[in-house]
């Protein structure tokens, strides 16, 4: 299935007015890695938090929902934050960890899981992997590049970033610009290009807006662990959720989307390796 | 419970179940510990469905323990620590999984008797002499020959080594065993990790070749270096600033500089895991999806 394996996928938002308030989306991921901790699910959650310079995260180990919240909202440039995950393990003393990974990222961490040659005592600490729908990634100077170059803007001024119907957004405190995505091709990172993961098929849960109204994010369930932390979630009114075959745009949007990503990456593949240049699938 | 099963279920490697036994599905939960069900199976007597003797003797060969020795060239003992790091296995692996048949300080054996696996850890040094012929040696009387942590499989941080120290100043050239003899399969890592070796030996006592193809794959090559990311994997558009590499380097060689990883050679042993982690480098997703039940 173009979606991955899944347990339940519904149209999703937290309920609580501060998450609502800072989050990209439905606040899907601040909202289930706060209430995971707050259940003692995990101790502790890698999160792309703020870096010394303005919309250039830093992967940084969240020990409390507040943490959390404060690292909300999507970034579109590198966090590494499986760099994290020893650290966070090792330096923090956490047994029972979680965290928010875009697909490549969950790849590395799946890997390493299922193969840990030089990874010790790590694979097993990992109990929620949130994972994000992610067509591409930006270096930031790309993003400087777009918010300086193209808008005329100052990077200091954005308040948000989002792509979404056809264009990058840019948000300041009281004005709203956009570009239309046309204009950020070629600026993605060229080994986004291959990768055919749209929407993090190997997490315990993954989510982005697409598929769903504003304010609202499309959550897939796929593990079993998953599956209950999410549905624990919902039944303690962190989430309030509504049947993904009644709203718009819907399912056939992301799966679209997914597709289309699959097909590119495996089309990029193909070239690569009859230029003779090595791919990994 | 089997004692396999036991082993897996500690290593949380059940294997996920086929259609066809969908409803004896364990249903052990990651986040309780707790399981539900439990699958029983009933052991067979041979002899009952009508085999012959010899089929009865062939299959208890067949299932007999793996003989497996432990060769001890140029290396720090790290790889074979690693090995007992898996505290909870270790007592029922030795006694009634394998035999150890050959290794010093391990078993009271002089000459080298034929092994069905041989761990070899360390480099060989050209220059002595012993080492060179306990390679052939091992050459000769294992089946498989598995390169034991990185100075085995690709030299690690004896590749460093340039000769002129005491107590042997001519012992001066280590080269992964790789260069000198057939290898079948190779765990790499500085030390390879408690529960990749015990993986490992799992897997190769059910033969479940899907899951060693990758070792068997990692024996062709003898090289590794932090510069192998920059070389093998940003040089060729691969890179996706992911952090597996820095999160996997074991001396904090590795960092991530602007989404992609910068390697600093003072730290780094060379001893290859950061590519060798990176999901880039190669990828085993029917596993991966088999490990998660996807």
């Amino acid at each position: 299935m173009v979606l991955g394996t899944s347990k339940q996928i519904v149209s999703a938002r937290a309920t609580d007015k501060q998450i609502q308030a800072v989050s990209q989306d439905g606040g899907i991921v601040t909202g289930l890695l706060s209430f995971a901790l707050d259940e003692k699910i995990i101790e502790g959650a890698v999160v792309a938090g703020p870096g010394e310079e303005l919309w250039k995260p830093k992967p940084m180990v969240a020990m409390s929902a507040d943490e959390i919240i404060a690292a909300a909202g999507t970034k579109y440039t590198f966090s590494p934050n499986v760099m994290m995950l020893k650290k966070a393990v090792r330096q923090y003393g956490i047994e029972k960890l979680g965290t928010v990974a875009i697909p490549c990222q969950t790849m590395g961490i799946r890997k390493m899981q299922s193969y840990p040659f030089g990874v010790r005592f790590l694979a097993d600490k990992l109990k929620l992997l949130v994972g994000i729908y992610c067509m591409e990634n930006f270096p930031f100077a790309s993003l400087e590049t777009f918010i300086n170059e193209k808008l005329g803007l100052s990077t200091d001024l954005v308040e948000k970033m989002d792509i979404g119907k056809g264009k990058l957004w840019i948000y300041t405190q009281d004005e709203t610009f956009s570009l239309p995505l046309k204009e950020t091709h070629g600026y993605e990172q060229a080994g986004c290009n291959i990768c055919k993961d749209y929407v993090a098929e190997l997490a315990d849960v993954s989510t982005g807006s697409v598929g769903s109204p504003d304010g609202w994010s499309t959550v897939i369930t796929r593990t079993d662990d998953g599956d209950t932390i999410f549905q624990q979630a919902v039944d303690a009114g962190i989430f309030e959720i509504k049947d993904i075959d009644s709203v718009k745009p819907g399912l056939p949007l992301l799966e679209k989307l997914a597709k289309s990503k699959a097909d590119k990456g495996a089309k990029e593949s193909e070239r690569r390796r009859e230029l003779g240049l090595p791919v990994p699938w | 419970m089997s004692l396999i099963s036991k082993v897996k279920r500690f290593l949380r490697i059940e294997t996920k179940p086929t259609k066809d036994d969908e409803e004896d599905k364990p249903t052990e939960s990651k986040i309780t510990g707790a399981s539900t069900t439990e699958k029983i199976k009933k052991p067979v007597n041979l002899e009952d469905v009508g085999a012959s003797k010899q089929e009865v003797e062939k299959v208890a060969e067949e299932n007999a323990k793996p003989r497996i020795g432990y060769i001890h060239l140029s290396g720090c003992t790290g790889d074979g620590m690693a090995l007992t790091e898996n505290y909870d296995i270790l007592a029922e692996l030795l006694t009634n999984m394998v035999d150890i048949v050959y290794g010093q300080t391990l078993v009271d054996v002089w000459d080298m008797p034929e092994m069905d696996l041989a761990l070899v850890e360390g480099s060989v040094c050209l220059q002595d002499e012993h080492s060179m012929h306990e390679l052939q040696e091992v050459r000769e009387k294992a089946k498989l020959v598995c390169a034991f942590g990185s100075c085995a499989a690709n030299g690690c941080f004896t590749r460093y080594a340039r000769g002129g120290q005491q107590a042997r100043p001519d012992h001066e050239s280590f080269l992964p065993i790789g260069d000198l003899i057939d290898v079948d399969l190779a765990i790499p890592g500085c030390p390879p990790s408690p529960e990749i070796i015990a993986k490992t030996v799992v897997a190769l006592i059910q033969e479940d070749m899907d899951y060693l193809q990758p070792m068997i794959d990692l024996a062709a090559t003898t090289e590794g270096c932090g510069c192998d990311l920059q070389k093998y994997i940003v040089n060729n558009a691969l890179c996706t600033g992911c952090g597996t590499c820095a999160m996997a380097c074991q001396t904090r060689a590795v960092t991530m500089v602007e989404g992609r990883p910068a390697f600093n050679s003072d730290r780094c042993i060379k001893c290859g895991i950061c590519r060798i982690q990176c999901p880039r480098s190669w990828w085993p997703e029917e596993r991966i999806k088999e490990d998660l039940g996807l």
